[in-house]
Parts: structure tokens; C-alpha cells; sequence
């Protein structure tokens, strides 16, 4: 064997290895229901499409108590099922597909990649209610839902900004896309809302998911001087290195304060089972429409809980009036006056932002570093 | 100052799986067995030492735990290619994807548990060095060893008897068997030590660097050793500095994203293994040199007495 043929084996290896380690596995059904009454009818089938593991303990574990939401509430009358791990990209088109076959009528696809997917199989199957969270594409029989994390990361960043020694926060992001873009910020603007000194340091790590990584980002923030952490990956990884390091850090998408006693300062929490509630509804009572629903603290979509017993009164009474204003309207978070970190002028005076400038949110605010990576 | 002192301690931690896996690797190598389940072995590892040091709070248990686990699935793939003489490459595939699906399976319950608390260690008296003691002496003990390790090997290798016959059956395993070695026992010891190394690393990455377990969580870690002692040409030092060169480029890039550089993030995730694979060519790019240190029977299976 020469060196070329070794080399040639060891990388058809690496390819074989990453295209088939995706393991895709579903929470057996139930079994039938026994041949009942004539009158009794067959429950409403339900797919949930994941992109994480259940066991992540943030976006998908979030999405899974979603479901089991779902079953608490309606019992029999439904019945859901679940593949979790599925990759953003051609794989999610043969899922979606596959337990549409199944016999499932309603289907939540619970991450944005999954939008081109949804779209092209919605077309196939009219009788089939397609609901897609974080999405921007409808369709007669597709549409949207989406939380408003920007608020929770607002909070976070009320509390980070009284927190901070360093005045530098750290944000470890996922992908520069408007709903990550608008934590960021948001982050941002609720710590200058009461420290206007700090600044944010961000670093990308292209995947929702990869621990070793997120340890890797959240390590490189703190050793340039972040003392608080802000990450929208979807596992436990940032707050443990927080943890490790004597540093700050957030739980997000469920309530994470097990994980991190010491660096644990608040979670923001997700509570889809409210939407799914509705959704389900909806196709009961056939009142299902087409919307692009946007639900925050306010309808109890999302929620910041569990403020750290350490954090001082006055800032636990803070972000509890932060709170407070968001839900009653008063506490705009992108509002005007705006600026953009090469001071271009985002929003004027007295302007507030609309559901359409929220979509298209491509920048940083003045106060984060650097520049949003692109893919020119 | 002291963030380039941190960055350096990070890029040592982040080298340190990669080091030890490649050095485990690189000894059945020099024995003529190659072993692509590398990745398997350390996930099954990296869940072995979760459930471990979940259960007993101890990082050595969980060594030891992935240690065991690596050299026992080692030993189950040397069984088959050493005396079965199955082909070693779809051997070695096969063990890769059965150790990622395998540890899934087993390691579900395992999914989103906390550790107990993760103790600091630092080296007494030079950890109080400027620069150099935030740098080099707050690691966890296994970044020593590994360097140790390192060390050992090389003196194994070229200045030891046994280290001779190891390379001697690499080379030539029917010379060897005509000597009268067991050339087939020496190749099982070779390989379970491999995986005994790539079960250690497994288990660092599982309860020291993360912490925590999810599966698939190498990240194939594995391959890219496996890719190292090939670039390395088979020296412990070259591993040592390849995996370095990965893990240091790694953090730089995360590194330069958080002091704003504006580079494309997607071209940074490539840099490791772009500035790795540069290096390392440039440094084996003499052919003769690449000749005289791969195995001869690297890949090769052996037949006693043909």
C-alpha cells in the first residue's frame, strides 16, 4: 500500500462515517387503540420534527415539553410522534415527507432550515396542516410561529449590564441570521439600558449544536475578558465553561439553573406548548388560518426564570420592571434613537420597530464588536 | 499579556485529545495494523468515562473506564484482522459506525447529566510564574502526560529492544516471525494499546473538556488523528506538533472572531485543518523521508508460515 491509497481510505472513511452517523429514531406509537365505540374518533396525528437531540436540555428539550404539553392536554384525542436529529437540508424534505405518509395530518418542523422543505412538501399534500417554527414562508396550508426571545435576551441583558466587572459581554452565536442577530443586539441594548460602558464580543460557531465547540467560543470570550455569557446554541456547554471559570452566564431555551449553580443568573425559557395548544385547536375546530404568529412574555410564548438568589434586590427589582414594561408595552426593545456600530442610523427618534424591520435585522448595534460575517 | 497566556493554555488543552489518540494510533501503525475506528473508540470511550465519573466523581475512574472500553473494542478488531485477517480498512469503517451508534444507544440516559463539581488543578510554586504559569502549569495532569507520554514513546521506539521488534514487525512481519517473535500477539498488544490511548482521549473530551456527553460529540476528533500520524510520517514529536497546530489554530480562530477580525467565520472553521495539513506536508515533503518511516506492512494482513 502506498501513502496515496492510505490517504485515499482514510478520507473515504471520514466521508462514510459523517454521512451515516445521523441516526434517526422515533418514539414508538402507542399501540392502536383498541376497536372502540363507533362514535369515538380516531385521534388527531401529529408530527414533530426536531433538529437536536430531546436530551439537549435546550431548543429541542424545549419543543419536546411542547408535545408532552400537547398530550397532557388533549390525551387520546391526539396522537403525536417525533424524529429528532434531523439535519437542515435535503434529509428534512424526506422526513417531513415520510410522516406525512404516516398518517400524521398536523406537522411542526421546529427549526428555520427546515423552511424550504416544509414549502415544497405543503404543495404536495393540501389536506395536511404544515406549521414552522422561526419561518418566514407561507402557504395556504403553511404557515408560522415564532417566540419573541429578543425579549428574554433583553432581560438576560439588563441583569448582565448590573452584573459585569469587565463591562465586556460575551455572546456565542450559532448562525447570522435575523433571529440570532436580534438576540445579540438585544442583548446588548438591555445592558446599556443600564450601563452604557459595555460592549459585546460575539463569536460565531456555525452549528446549534457541537458542546466541545460552544466550550471552545465560550472560553475564547472569557479569556478576552467577557464575564458574562450569552449563547443561543442549544445545549448546557457555555454556562458549564462559565461555571468552570468563575464567570456569568445564561440558561437558554429551558430552565438550565441545575446545571451551573454558581454561574447560573437567570434562564430564558421557551413555552411552546401554549402555541401548540392553540395550533391543535385550530385544526379541531377547523378555524385553522393562515398567520405569522409572533407570541412573547406577554401570551407566555417565552419567559425569563429562576433569577439567580445571589443576583442583589435592586437588580432582581429592575429586571422585574423591566419585565413588567415589556409586557405592558411601556419597554420598547428596538426603538429609536438607533445606531448601527459604524453609526449609520438604524431608527430615528421616536420610531419603533414593526414586525418587517425585526425580519430583516442584518446588523450589529453600536456596542457590539466586530462585523456580522456575511457570505461574500 | 495575560490573554495571550490564556490562549496558549487553551490551544494546549484543545491538542491534548488529539495528541493522545494520535500517539495511540501511531504505535499500532508502527506495528502494520491500521485502525480507522478510531472515532468509534473514543465515543464509546467518551460515554464509558461520562458514566464513570457520573457515578464515581473521579476523572481517573473515567480514564481508566475509557482506557478499558477503547482497549476492548481494540481488542475485538484486532481479533478479526490479526487472526481472522479480515481486509483492516472495512474493518476498522465498521467499527467507527458501530461505535457512534453503540454509544448513542447506550449512552441516552447519560444525555444533558451534570457532573459533580470539576476540581482545578495547577502545578504548586510554577503556577506562580508570570505569563508562563497561566500558560503552562493550570492544566489538568493529563496535559502533562500526554507530553510525557510523547516523550516515552520516542525512547521506546528508537532506543529500546522491544521498540525494535514493534517497528521490525511493522516492517517486515514475516522476517520477524521467521526470527521467532509472535508476530501476531506483538500486533494485538500494539492495537489494544492504540485503543486503550484513543479510550483515554475519548474520556478527556467526555469528562474534562466538554464536560458533558451528547452523542457524536468527537466530532471526529478521531479521524483527524488517525490523519495526523499519517502527516506526521509515524514520529511522536511530529504528532504532538500537528495536534498542537490543530488545537492552537482551532482557539485562534475563535480567538480572532471575538477581537472582531473580519475575516469569514466559515473560512476560519476551515483553518485548522488547512494550516495543519500545510505544515505537516511541508515539513514530510521529502518523499525518501516518508519512505523510510511508513511501516512497510502498514495495512497488510499476515499469514504465518506462507
Amino acid at each position: 500500500m502506498n501513502r496515496r491509497s492510505l490517504l485515499k481510505h482514510i478520507a473515504l472513511g471520514a466521508l462514510v462515517a459523517g454521512t451515516t452517523l445521523t441516526a434517526c429514531k422515533s418514539e414508538p406509537p402507542p399501540p392502536p387503540p383498541a376497536p372502540a365505540a363507533p362514535a369515538k374518533p380516531a385521534p388527531l396525528k401529529v408530527g414533530f420534527v426536531y433538529v437536536g437531540p430531546v436530551g439537549d436540555a435546550g431548543w429541542t428539550y424545549a419543543h419536546d415539553l411542547g408535545r408532552k404539553a400537547l398530550e397532557a392536554k388533549f390525551g387520546d384525542k391526539v396522537q403525536t410522534t417525533f424524529v429528532e436529529k434531523v439535519p437542515e437540508g435535503p434529509d428534512a424534505e424526506r422526513v417531513i415527507r415520510d410522516l406525512v405518509t404516516q398518517g400524521n395530518k398536523v406537522i411542526f418542523a421546529t427549526s428555520f432550515g427546515y423552511g424550504d422543505a416544509m414549502a415544497k412538501v405543503a404543495k404536495d399534500f393540501p389536506d395536511v396542516y404544515f406549521e414552522h417554527a422561526t419561518g418566514f414562508k407561507t402557504a395556504p396550508n403553511l404557515r408560522v410561529y415564532e417566540g419573541k426571545f429578543w425579549e428574554d435576551a433583553y432581560l438576560a441583558g439588563v441583569l448582565a449590564g448590573k452584573m459585569t466587572k469587565s463591562n465586556v459581554l460575551g455572546f456565542v452565536a450559532t448562525f447570522p441570521i435575523p433571529e440570532v442577530l436580534r438576540n445579540i443586539n438585544a442583548y446588548t441594548l438591555g445592558a446599556q439600558s443600564v450601563n452604557p460602558k459595555v460592549k459585546t464580543k460575539v463569536v460565531w460557531v456555525s452549528s446549534w449544536f457541537d458542546p466541545p465547540k460552544e466550550t471552545e467560543a465560550a472560553q475564547s470570550l472569557m479569556n478576552q475578558g467577557a464575564d458574562v455569557l450569552l449563547q443561543n446554541t442549544d445545549s448546557t456547554a457555555v454556562l458549564q465553561a462559565a461555571e468552570k471559570n468563575g464567570k456569568y452566564a445564561f440558561g437558554w431555551d429551558s430552565d438550565m439553573s441545575a446545571f451551573a449553580p454558581k454561574a447560573h443568573l437567570a434562564s430564558c425559557a421557551l413555552n411552546w406548548g401554549v402555541y401548540y395548544v392553540k395550533a391543535i385547536e385550530d385544526v379541531m375546530n377547523k378555524t385553522w388560518k393562515v398567520e405569522n404568529t409572533k407570541w412573547g412574555i406577554k401570551e407566555g410564548m417565552n419567559d425569563f426564570v429562576k433569577v439567580a438568589d445571589f443576583v442583589p434586590e435592586d437588580v432582581k427589582k429592575k429586571v422585574a420592571e423591566t419585565k413588567a414594561g415589556i409586557v405592558d408595552g411601556s419597554i420598547q426593545v428596538f426603538k429609536g434613537p438607533l445606531l448601527d456600530n459604524t453609526g449609520k442610523v438604524l431608527l430615528k427618534k421616536g420610531e419603533v420597530a414593526d414586525d418587517a424591520w425585526r425580519s430583516q435585522v442584518n446588523f450589529y448595534v453600536k456596542g457590539v464588536e466586530g462585523k456580522v460575517p456575511s457570505g461574500k | 499579556m495575560n490573554e495571550l497566556a490564556l490562549l496558549v493554555a487553551a490551544m494546549l488543552s484543545a491538542g491534548t485529545p488529539l495528541a493522545i489518540a494520535g500517539l495511540g494510533l501511531l504505535v499500532n501503525e508502527r506495528a502494520g495494523v491500521l485502525n480507522l475506528g478510531a472515532e468509534g473508540m473514543m465515543l464509546m470511550s467518551a460515554v464509558a468515562g461520562f458514566a464513570a465519573a457520573y457515578h464515581t466523581g473521579s476523572d481517573w475512574v473515567a480514564f481508566a473506564a475509557g482506557a478499558a472500553v477503547g482497549a476492548a473494542a481494540a481488542a475485538a478488531f484486532g481479533w478479526l484482522v490479526i487472526w481472522l485477517n479480515t481486509n483492516q480498512y472495512a474493518t476498522g469503517l465498521a467499527l467507527s459506525l458501530f461505535g457512534g451508534g453503540f454509544s448513542a444507544f447506550v449512552g441516552v440516559s447519560y444525555v444533558g447529566r451534570k457532573l459533580v463539581e470539576r476540581s482545578h488543578y495547577s502545578v504548586p510554586l510554577l503556577r506562580d510564574l508570570p505569563f508562563l504559569g497561566t500558560a503552562f502549569f493550570e492544566q489538568h495532569p493529563m496535559v502533562y502526560i500526554a507530553i510525557a507520554l510523547a516523550g516515552a514513546m520516542a525512547w521506546f521506539l528508537y532506543r529500546t529492544r522491544a521498540g525494535l521488534v514493534l517497528r521490525s514487525i511493522g516492517e517486515s512481519p514475516d522476517s520477524a516471525h521467521a526470527l521467532g517473535y509472535p508476530v501476531r500477539r506483538i500486533r494485538l498488544a500494539a492495537v489494544m494499546f492504540g485503543g486503550a490511548l484513543c479510550g483515554i482521549s475519548g474520556a478527556y473530551l467526555s469528562t474534562v473538556y466538554a464536560p458533558l456527553w451528547v452523542e457524536g460529540m468527537t466530532a471526529g476528533r478521531g479521524w483527524i488523528a488517525l490523519a495526523l500520524t499519517v502527516f506526521a510520517t509515524w514520529r511522536p514529536a511530529r504528532v504532538m506538533l500537528g495536534a498542537y497546530l490543530f488545537g492552537g489554530v482551532t482557539m485562534l480562530q475563535l480567538h480572532l472572531q471575538g477581537l472582531g477580525v473580519q475575516i469569514a467565520n466559515q473560512f476560519m472553521s476551515m483553518l485548522p485543518y488547512v494550516a495543519t495539513i500545510v505544515v505537516l506536508v511541508i515539513i514530510s515533503r521529502n518523499p525518501l523521508w516518508i519512505r523510510l518511516n511508513m511501516p512497510a506492512s502498514l495495512g497488510k494482513p499476515f499469514f504465518p508460515g506462507a
